[in-house]
């Protein structure tokens, strides 16, 4: 079973939660930039949270489905629209076959996330499903998804068809899931200080701490450059390369920010300010250019109660959704 | 510089945590880091992700909601606790790395000997006149001064595969360029008083005084990457015809032979 890619992206990719273990080797974990969006996507049609997805940006594929299909579509608010209707995002939603989605305009978000019932047929690569672009390796073959590609997925194990209705492409299933608490505040970013924080004058940490701080046009994947108050450490410093993570805020020697996402390289030698919270990644990760942050100091218990808040709110969500899933094949 | 003496503990965000062991390229300070690292690949825990190594630090990736779980919990943030793992592998690793005499540079037993084969010629080495005249050498002397040292490789980071070795003898040591520019895979650069090579093509800052055939990062092997932290290298010169024929016999066909 598959579906085709009619007409490519600008940047479709396979990815899931990230490739962990291949630090020493250079190899970062990357995976999706909404980790959030991603596990929901698979949770919505039953799968495990580790399952592949597509990662879309705007703007986004069309995709032909050659078979009734569950699917759901997460983040970003791409419009996406089956033939000449608008879908729902945030709930599962059985698509006939031979229906065209395609996603006509960019409303709010950075990459939205696309989910297929069962998983995508993908190898892995070093134990993960993430595409490594620099590499060339993981994913879809290291690339990103072309137009003729048919992107093979498991046999459906429901029987989708029989919940389509005579004169519709699709079905919407009745449950959906509350973002409110993970998209709220969407440019307010919780930091925690990093090693060379210390490094700072009063005067720059106020500028830091008080600032709008803009994501340039040339942000991506790898980072967003952002553009402010030029910030000043006391006394230039030359640090050895050393590691840094997702969310790390690195002061570049003209004074400006860059905020290291999920592609970032496994090590650098600039000053690592501060680090975003891994709560607010996802918010951050459905920031586009020209979008303002504010960042806001958080201490590292707090960061860590969001987390475990987060990870309650998707285990009920799973058992929910299985249920929900469980109670229509019956 | 002697035994290293201290260590600072910090943060890096709510899912990392780093032991450093002070801000310098410096062997001691290194094989340190790597019992430390050693110690704590041994100790894993409920929640561990991954662990990386770097010239004098070591760095835990974990996630907090697994780590919870554990023992390591503590009531202020697992933070805490995994702070306290720190320590003990910083005292179970005491006096666990001998001194090495000053210039020497020496593979430690558990680390592989690397000959690497450089073409200092042409378009391969871009920066190489530039070096020789900022540092009052004819490229020659460049060249051997380059190929004489056996450097430790000290982590891999930056690119899949990116080696980086040191120290460079201490007259080609040499700033970086102000912008990067597009590095070809292969590129042999230094810099400061470190020398790497560019896995793969990408922009890059370091002078680039040459180019290895050898593969440092090949999806057709397993494992892709051979040269790690602990290993030593030693470059040798070669001209662009043996360039020619090395990457001919290159490991991106699958039965060719190893370099060592």
């Amino acid at each position: 079973m598959a579906f085709s890619i009619i007409k490519p992206g600008l940047l479709d990719t396979i990815q899931d939660l990230g490739r962990n273990g291949f630090g020493n080797w250079g190899i970062s974990p990357g995976g999706a930039m909404d980790i959030y969006a991603a596990q929901v996507a698979n949770l919505l049609v039953g799968n495990d949270k580790h399952e592949a997805v597509i990662e879309i940006h705007f703007p986004g594929p069309q995709i032909l489905f050659e078979q009734n299909t569950l699917i759901a579509i997460t983040g970003a608010d791409f419009s996406p629209t089956l033939v000449d209707e608008v879908i729902p995002r945030w709930q599962p939603i059985v698509v006939r076959k031979n229906t065209v989605l395609h996603f006509p305009s960019l409303v709010q978000g950075g990459r939205c996330y696309l989910s297929v019932h069962g998983g995508y047929c993908v190898k892995k690569w070093l134990n993960s499903y993430s595409t490594h672009l620099k590499a060339g390796a993981g994913g879809w073959c290291g690339q990103p998804l072309k137009k003729g590609d048919e992107l093979p997925f498991n046999e459906n194990t429901i029987y989708f068809a029989g919940l389509l209705k005579e004169e519709s492409n699709y079905e919407v299933l009745p449950w959906r899931v509350n973002t409110d608490k993970t998209y709220r505040y969407p440019h307010e970013i919780g930091f925690i200080p990093g090693h060379e924080w210390a490094l700072l004058p009063e005067a720059s940490k106020e500028i830091f701490l008080q600032n709008n701080f803009l994501i340039h046009p040339s942000s991506d994947r790898m980072g967003y450059h952002l553009k402010g108050a030029p910030i000043k450490v006391e006394q230039p410093v030359e640090l050895v390369s050393a590691a840094v993570n997702f969310g790390t805020v690195q002061l570049l020697p003209n004074g400006q920010l860059i905020v290291l996402m999920a592609d970032h390289q496994t090590t650098g030698g600039y000053p690592r300010l501060a680090h975003v919270v891994t709560a607010h990644l996802p918010k951050l990760a459905q920031l586009r250019p020209s979008d303002c942050i504010q960042f806001k100091q958080m201490d590292i218990g707090m960061a860590e109660q969001l987390l475990v808040a987060r990870e309650k709110e998707l285990h009920i969500l799973q058992r929910s959704c299985l249920d929900h899933l469980n109670e229509l094949v019956c | 510089m002697g035994f290293s003496t201290s260590y600072s503990i910090f943060p890096l965000g709510d899912s990392a945590i780093t032991i450093d062991l002070g801000n310098c390229i410096e062997e001691q300070l290194n094989r340190r880091a790597l019992a430390v690292h050693d110690w704590l690949q041994a100790h894993r825990f409920p929640g561990f992700l991954d662990i990386i190594v770097s010239y004098s630090s070591v760095t835990i990736y974990y996630d907090p909601t697994v780590v919870r779980y554990s023992k390591l919990n503590h009531s202020s943030g697992v933070y805490y606790g995994l702070e306290g793992l720190l320590i003990q592998a910083w005292d179970a690793t005491d006096g666990m790395t001998a001194p090495v005499a000053e210039g020497q540079e020496t593979p430690g037993p558990e680390g592989h000997f690397f000959r690497i084969p450089v073409c200092y010629q042409g378009e391969y080495a871009p920066d190489l006149e530039w070096v020789a005249t900022e540092k009052g050498l004819t490229t020659e002397e460049v060249i051997g001064l380059h190929t004489s040292v056996i450097y430790r490789v000290y982590m891999v980071g930056f690119l899949p595969g990116f080696p980086y070795m040191g120290r460079t003898d201490p007259r080609l040591e040499i700033g970086r360029k102000k912008q990067p520019v597009s590095v070809v895979a292969g590129g042999v650069g230094i810099a400061g008083i470190q020398t790497g090579i560019y896995s793969l093509a990408s922009p890059g800052g370091w002078q680039i005084i040459g180019r290895t055939p050898m593969p440092l990062f090949n999806l057709q092997e397993d494992p892709p990457i051979r040269v790690q932290a602990g290993d030593s290298v030693q470059f040798y010169p070669v001209s662009k015809r043996e360039f020619g024929d090395l990457k001919l016999i290159s490991p991106d066909v699958p039965d060719s032979k190893p370099f060592k």
